[in-house]
């Protein structure tokens, strides 16, 4: 499981930053939100995978005797998703006003003001 | 797009999944659910209502705006974490009434908290979904 | 001990966001609220930084959860310091704002995000955990993609979709960071941090999570590789939108830098080394960007690029000095900076433009502008003795004694360019004839004088305080040696928050 998460996490980061360096506006939103996801599961991953054993201390027991499932990376995630949620929904409609102000996806057509850079 | 077969449908969806979707805010303190989940589920009642019967329908139904929505949650949030502070406790702690309620339970601020939560959900999500909507009929 | 107290600046932001969503369409009932909500603001921080500079630190545990498993709040001088600065910046552009921000955006909720923008910027400043942290910072960026886009035009437009796209990768490389820190660690509370990563044999891996931060916070502070997103949007949004940017955003980078570079890793040789490398191209690369742009505003963002590199190359030698050096500079520098994007827009307002060549002839219509402007460019360059040149001597008298010579060189050279690039733009814009133009638009002579006033007040206000930092320097020394001191032995701040 460890081991295919990680080819799951390289392959979203590399395709994540692949996506990045395209021309296209889409698809560099697209490589942004890849990237995110591979954050999380990079975060689900670095908690340590336990599978079915929920972090409930046994009424007879005052501290953990074995192995438990992390719950903060858990919570981390979850904030995390909340939180690129907002961010996706606002860059998807930033997209679409610069695209109906340019009518082009290409990101080179953006410099229009860029007089002295 | 109109079909019978979605309105019809939708008549029935729309107030299980608003039951569920308070369900869910409710089962959420001990197991999985809880406001954010539960906001979700009632805006996709809302949204499904909006696909059978048009955006206008739906914002009828509604009566306000969904934006107006999300002061409401977040002041009710807020309130429920500044509550303990009145009490000489730290920010969000948790304050729980000393008989439980019937059907409900133990009532604690964190339900506050999370009733807050599940109506700013509504107001964003159905903002940021109308919104994208709107502009592709214009 | 837990003090609700430190909460209290967030939730004076907080609530008067509220307030003013449900004031939405009444605008000019949002403008008074904003202005509350700013001096609310302004009287709990002081407030806050009183009681925080009487009893050293005070911390707050979110919920009652014990240190390292809660969320910590932690107000030591470093954030009662910075959660001052943000709200005297914050009500300065709050007037100004009232004024010179269109009514389409105040439509559309400007007060309202400005305010959750300074809730974040106030809750990234006095939290002790590395996720809120990011959290924060989330907020600010959200906050801050929509007062730019608000309303905006093309121009607007072209310059959001670059800071979106750079701003969204920070962030994730941020939490890149904060996942590998917590597979190393298992904690996230940066007290607890700091006593863990001491103990981590692998100092390769710290060393390259150390570095992750530094890419995830130098990409929002705009340090030299990734710092072009700012220069291309900063022009952009309206003039006390963009003080807001110009002066506290890029300064809550550098301000988590420090924050992380001290408690959390203590730089090693390797870090140092990369650290004093990116200051020294981030001076270079600013001060020569700023050289022959013709627009002002794009010259200040040029100049910020600049004076960021002052900060970096502090945190890079890392001692005593240099640390109370930045800690003074930054101080200085959000003061300045915001006052001279709202004098940018001061000038906006009267001649229509920002541009050098389209302006001229300031200071024979308006000598006394023109000296109170001359009070910020020399501030900011650093004529003794206003604000600029005290943490200059600090630089100086580190890097020399640190024997990184190039990095003086930087530092001077960086000076010398702000001079001429501030000397330039003095004879340009306030000395040389005003061009003949075919339209005469003088904006702010129409206003009447109590919106004049409004305009001028803020500017004036954050002038004489710059002009305090400078003539009382030996107190702003105070604060900043006392904020080094923690920095270097953070015992205080862990024993504080984990009490020990």
């Amino acid at each position: 499981m460890e081991y295919l998460l990680i080819f799951l996490i390289g392959l979203l980061y590399s395709s994540g930053i692949y996506l990045m360096l395209r021309k296209s506006m889409v698809k560099l939103l697209l490589g942004l939100i890849l990237l995110g996801n591979g954050a999380n599961i990079l975060i689900f991953l670095m908690g340590d995978i336990a599978k079915g054993q929920p972090p409930i201390i046994p009424r007879d027991a005052s501290i953990f005797t074995q192995m438990y499932a992390d719950p903060v990376p858990q919570s981390l995630i979850l904030t995390a998703i909340v939180i690129s949620f907002g961010l996706q929904s606002f860059a998807i409609i930033l997209l679409k006003r610069v695209y109906q102000m340019t009518k082009s996806d290409n990101l080179d057509t953006l410099n229009t003001h860029e007089i002295d850079i | 797009m109109q079909s019978t077969i979605l309105k019809t449908a939708t008549n029935y969806l729309l107030p299980l999944l608003l039951l569920f979707s308070v369900f869910i805010l409710l089962r959420g303190h001990y197991e999985s659910g809880g406001g954010f989940v539960g906001g979700l589920v009632a805006s996709i009642a809302f949204v499904l209502h909006s696909f059978a019967y048009g955006l206008e329908r739906t914002q009828k139904l509604l009566k306000y705006p969904p934006k107006s929505f999300i002061p409401v949650g977040l002041l009710l949030s807020f309130m429920s974490g500044v509550l303990p502070m009145f009490g000489g406790k730290a920010y969000m702690t948790g304050v729980w009434s000393s008989e439980p309620l019937p059907v409900i339970g133990l009532v604690g601020s964190a339900l506050f908290f999370d009733i807050g939560v599940f109506i700013v959900v509504i107001g964003v999500t159905l903002t940021i979904l109308f919104t994208i909507s709107e502009s592709i009929d214009q | 001990m837990t003090d609700n107290l430190l909460i209290l600046p967030i939730f004076a932001h907080l609530l008067t966001a509220i307030l003013l969503i449900f004031a939405w369409s009444h605008i000019n009932l949002q403008r008074v609220i904003s202005l509350f909500g700013h001096f609310m603001a302004l009287v709990l921080s002081l407030h806050l930084f009183s009681k925080t500079w009487k009893a050293g630190i005070l911390t707050m545990q979110a919920g009652g959860w014990k240190a390292p498993f809660g969320i910590t709040f932690v107000s030591d001088t470093f954030s009662a310091t910075f959660v001052v600065l943000t709200a005297i910046a914050g009500l300065a552009v709050g007037i100004f704002s009232t004024v010179s921000v269109t009514k389409a955006r105040m439509q559309f909720g400007y007060f309202a995000i400005s305010h959750f923008l300074m809730m974040g910027l106030n809750g990234a400043f006095l939290t002790g955990d590395i996720f809120n942290l990011y959290v924060w910072f989330e907020i600010v960026i959200i906050s801050s993609f929509v007062l730019m886009t608000l309303a905006g035009k093309k121009p607007q437009m072209e310059g959001a979709i670059k800071y979106v796209a750079m701003n969204m990768l920070a962030s994730t490389v941020f939490l890149t960071a904060i996942a590998i820190l917590y597979g190393l660690t298992g904690t996230l509370n940066m007290a607890d941090l700091s006593l863990k990563v001491a103990q981590i044999e692998k100092k390769e891996l710290v060393s390259v999570t150390s570095l992750l931060f530094f890419v995830g916070f130098g990409i929002k502070s705009a340090v030299f590789p990734l710092y072009f997103w700012l220069p291309s949007s900063y022009h952009t949004p309206p003039s006390a939108i963009a003080a807001t940017f110009g002066g506290l955003l890029t300064k809550m980078g550098v301000y988590a830098m420090m924050r992380t570079f001290t408690l959390v890793f203590v730089p090693d040789a390797f870090t140092q080394h990369v650290l004093i490398a990116c200051a020294i191209l981030t001076l270079f690369t600013g001060a020569m960007g700023a050289l022959n742009k013709t627009s002002i505003r794009r010259m200040f963002s040029y100049l910020i690029i600049c004076h960021i590199g002052f900060m970096i190359g502090g945190l890079g030698l890392h001692t005593h000095v240099a640390l109370a050096a930045v800690v003074f500079y930054l101080i200085h520098d959000i003061i300045v900076k915001t006052n001279l994007f709202l004098a940018t827009g001061i000038i906006h307002k009267i001649r229509g433009s920002t541009d050098i060549r389209r302006l001229g002839g300031l200071y024979e219509e308006y000598p006394k502008l023109s000296l109170l402007m001359a009070i910020i460019f020399f501030s900011m360059v650093g004529i003794p003795p206003l604000s600029g040149f005290w943490p200059k001597i600090g630089l100086f008298q580190s890097s020399l004694d640190q024997r990184s010579y190039i990095l003086l060189a930087a530092f001077i050279l960086a000076s010398f360019f702000t001079l001429y690039i501030i000397a330039k733009m003095w004879s340009e814009v306030f000395w040389k004839d005003l061009p003949k133009r075919p339209e005469e638009t003088n904006e702010f002579t129409e206003l009447p004088f109590f919106k004049q006033t409004l305009l001028i007040v803020p500017v004036v206000g954050l002038a004489l305080v710059s002009l305090y930092i400078g003539l009382g320097a030996e107190n702003i020394m105070i604060i900043s040696n006392r904020i080094a001191t923690n920095m270097i032995d953070t015992g205080y701040y862990l024993d504080a928050v984990l009490n020990k």
